[in-house]
């Protein structure tokens, strides 16, 4: 099987910098979620369409983010 | 292209090789059941690259059994490749010369070039005849210990890069954006320059040119004419740049600090620099 409709985008969800990267791969989308800096996958989804897969997974990174939290950087 | 890289067009064509066996290894643990380069093993971090008692790499004798069931001997060429800009391959690469393997390369670019490419995925899981693997001792030259990582900023005998992203270099986040806090304290070892790891790829996820990487790292002062160790939040980041560093720039003493800030960051009593 090939992969098809693969698409990769940015947004930025709770303050956030976001990429949002979804495939199709047989009849099941799969999206995964990454932050832009570091880069690093936290939050997947499947589904059967394209805008499902991104509800969803959508839903889990806006949770996670904000559960970010930012500190002071002086010492 | 360094002897230590294979493009994704290689891999293509090689992949059924007797010889060849490439494995994916993943941040995310459930991306090889989505679908993988038709023919590779799948490798997970969390259960399989590391000792699950204790904290620790692999353990000889679990990596000899991984090899093995795995269809690879001492004389098969290992190609890794992942997801996150092979993040965990370059962990399982590290680990892989740490136990003396000979050929070992990663697919430049990783899964992300080869999805990006449309290229064939495979949902089946592969089975190999199994072989007999019998790993080296553990080269911990490779590998740097909180000892020696207290010594080195104590002499500055080393130079110490941070790979991860300005804000936990700066102390303004703990982890990554939507990932779990794992440490007490943010900032950073005293003495180390950040050098976020991505700054060494491509958009489309493949490593920069070498004249690119020696200005990248050579601008902060890390060279090869001195002792560097590289370090992150839990090693497989730094084990990344542990990568450029010594099989794609060459220099001769690179370390990865796979306790990085996971242990630096919940030391009591440990100097934190900020920011």
């Amino acid at each position: 099987m090939k992969p098809e409709d693969y698409s990769r985008r940015e947004i930025e969800v709770a303050g956030w910098a976001i990429a949002i990267e979804t495939y199709k791969l047989g009849d099941v989308y799969h999206c995964t979620i990454y932050n832009t800096d570091p880069g690093a996958r936290f939050a997947r989804a499947d589904g059967p369409t394209k805008a499902e897969a991104e509800r969803i997974a959508l839903e889990k990174a806006t949770r996670y983010l904000q559960q970010t939290r930012r500190f002071p950087t002086s010492s | 292209m360094s002897e230590v890289l294979v493009s994704t067009d290689w891999v293509a064509q090689h992949v059924h090789d007797g010889n060849i066996r490439v494995v994916e290894v993943d941040v995310d643990t459930t991306a090889y059941d989505q679908g993988h380069v038709p023919g590779a093993a799948g490798w997970n971090w969390t259960t399989e690259l590391c000792d699950t008692v204790v904290r620790d790499i692999v353990p000889k004798q679990k990596l000899e059994g991984l090899l093995g069931k795995s269809g690879i001997d001492n004389s098969t060429t290992i190609i890794l490749y992942g997801d996150n800009n092979n993040w965990f391959a370059a962990w399982a690469f590290w680990q892989l010369k740490i136990y003396g393997h000979q050929d070992v390369r990663i697919m430049n670019g990783g899964r992300k070039k080869w999805i990006a490419e449309s290229r064939d995925l495979s949902t089946e899981k592969p089975t190999f005849p199994a072989k007999t693997y019998t790993a080296k001792a553990p080269d911990n030259s490779l590998r740097a210990f909180l000892p020696e990582v207290q010594k080195a900023v104590s002499t500055k005998s080393h130079a110490l890069v941070d790979v991860r992203s300005p804000q936990e270099f700066t102390g303004e986040i703990l982890a990554p954006p939507g990932l779990p806090e794992t440490c007490q304290r943010g900032g950073h070892i005293p003495g180390a320059k950040s050098i976020p790891w991505a700054k060494a790829c491509n958009e489309d996820g493949t490593f920069k040119s070498v004249d690119e990487l020696k200005s990248l790292y050579g601008a902060q002062g890390i060279t090869a004419e001195k002792p560097v160790i590289a370090y992150c939040r839990i090693g497989e980041r730094s084990s990344h740049t542990w990568f450029v560093l010594k099989h794609l720039l060459g220099f001769k003493d690179v370390q990865n600090y796979d306790g990085s800030w996971t242990e630096w960051g919940n030391l009591v009593g440990a100097a934190v620099e900020k920011p």
